[in-house]
């Protein structure tokens, strides 16, 4: 990070910084987490400059640790993005977020016949990694348009393009 | 312990096929034994289907099995709101072996997951049916000699039809060529073509329904046009004859063609076709008590050398 994006977004002595997110993915993130319901300090900052991606947007949530869960739920929406975790000013762990190859109860089957729609049960959903794009060439394309990445229902077959999904 | 369940074969190698239409043929030559005697076949139809359920249970009752099992789910307590874990729980306290007929697509992969009694699938709404499928392979191989490098016409509703679907997946290690003739309404959903492209499958798609389109063919394997499929019943109107096989359009076929049909046909086989010796549908549907005793077997862990070393023909 630069001096003039530290500017822009202050230090946080314990949480997490999602970074490089679309920025037209922003506000699905931040309703996603919730974070109007988040009582610590939560910094919002989007059309930020990007030295990958152009303009990025980016998250940072004081006290905020992601579970796996959450974690996948993020990449399904946008695959890709940055999960810093930050303990006492210092830099836990970095990691580029990514889709992993069987979703466990993260995702809704579009079928409205599929027994998962029907009966109190987990939904599994597999990557279809042939189609992954993003796993390969990561910046290759502006991030979140043309994915064609999809997803198998193990119960049902069918199958769902990523940018169709609804969470569960 | 390993779960033999059959919820699909689409993914069964050639080894395992051939296994199973050894098992199928070992059955037609001496189709009534006590192989399974002392075992419990439980048949859950969640969903009625006459057909099939008398299939599966004939094949129990032939082999010794006693079969316990309802028909329709308004009398069991799926209709006061059980869910369908508890009901697949419950019986498996009683069962050997589940098949299991549900009107919900994946309901017998989630079935096979919830319980450690091999479930069979006898068609999870339009997704699976593979015991169809299984009778439909050894319809195929029986009249053929073989599943290598056959013509095989798909005919009629191609989109809906599970029973295409399921055989096209089957044959893939075959090299088959298929025809698909189908109203364009009707035609081979793109997902289909791209998995027949995806695994090297050679296909062909044609409207034209006449005695020289089909004169190359070793399978016609007919499927019903249905009314209620069409969005656009003057499309209906204009195509529900041009799908119907009657017997002078056989005149140029090959020697060796036979006509399947899963049933229940309505009239896209006139019955003069019936009296032709290229008609094998009810032959098809009789093979179903083979391929299904093969199938319940194989849930079991009865293998084809039990079968073949078997002391307790009737």
């Amino acid at each position: 990070m630069n001096n003039k994006e530290q500017k822009l977004v202050a230090a946080l002595k314990d949480g997490s910084v999602i970074d490089h997110i679309p920025t037209d993915k922003l506000f699905t993130i931040a309703a996603l987490l919730e974070l109007e319901k988040c009582n610590e300090p939560v910094l919002i900052g989007n059309n930020l400059e990007s030295q990958i991606m152009g303009k990025k947007g980016i998250i940072k949530i004081s006290g905020k640790f992601f579970t796996e869960a959450e974690i996948s739920k993020l990449a399904v929406i946008c695959p890709n993005i940055r999960l810093t975790t930050i303990r006492n000013y210092e830099v836990m762990e970095k990691r580029e977020i990514a889709l992993p190859e069987t979703l466990t109860d993260i995702v809704r089957c579009p079928n409205p016949v599929c027994i998962t729609n029907n009966e109190p049960m987990k939904t599994v959903f597999y990557v279809d990694r042939h189609n992954y794009i993003h796993q390969m060439f990561p910046y290759d394309h502006a991030i979140g348009e043309d994915d064609n990445t999809k997803m198998k229902c193990r119960y049902c077959g069918k199958e769902v393009q990523i940018k169709d999904i609804k969470l569960k | 312990m390993e779960n033999r369940s059959i919820v699909s074969i689409a993914d069964y190698s050639k080894e395992q096929i051939q296994t199973l239409l050894s098992m199928a043929a070992e059955f037609e030559k001496h189709p009534n034994r006590q192989l399974l005697k002392g075992k419990v076949v439980a048949t859950l139809f969640f969903e009625p289907s006459t057909r099939t359920r008398l299939s599966f249970e004939t094949a129990a009752n032939r082999l010794g099995a006693r079969v316990i099992g309802f028909t329709d789910p308004k009398v069991t307590s799926s209709s006061k709101g059980e869910t369908l874990k508890d009901t697949i729980k419950m019986v498996s306290n009683y069962a050997d072996v589940i098949v299991m007929r549900h009107k919900l697509e994946g309901a017998a992969q989630y079935a096979s997951e919830v319980t450690d009694v091999p479930i069979i699938n006898a068609g999870d709404g339009s997704n699976l049916h593979p015991s169809q499928t299984m009778l439909d392979l050894y319809s195929i191989y029986k009249t053929q000699g073989t599943l290598d490098n056959l013509n095989i016409y798909m005919v009629g509703d191609l989109k809906y039809g599970r029973t295409v679907h399921s055989l096209l997946m089957s044959m893939r290690k075959y090299n088959p060529t298929f025809h698909f003739i189908a109203p364009k309404e009707l035609e081979m959903p793109e997902e289909y073509k791209f998995y027949c492209k995806h695994n090297g499958v050679k296909y062909i798609e044609q409207t034209d329904f006449t005695d020289s389109t089909i004169a190359d063919a070793d399978i016609l394997y007919m499927t019903r046009v249905q009314r209620e499929r069409f969005s656009d019943l003057m499309e209906y109107e204009r195509v529900k004859d041009a799908y119907i096989l009657r017997a002078d359009m056989l005149t140029k076929c090959r020697d060796n063609m036979k006509i399947l049909h899963p049933l229940p046909r309505v009239n896209e086989i006139q019955y003069d076709v019936d009296d032709s010796k290229h008609a094998y549908y009810f032959e098809q549907a009789h093979n179903g008590l083979y391929a299904r005793e093969a199938l319940i077997c194989q849930t079991l862990g009865i293998t084809l050398d039990d079968i073949i070393n078997d002391k307790t023909i009737i």
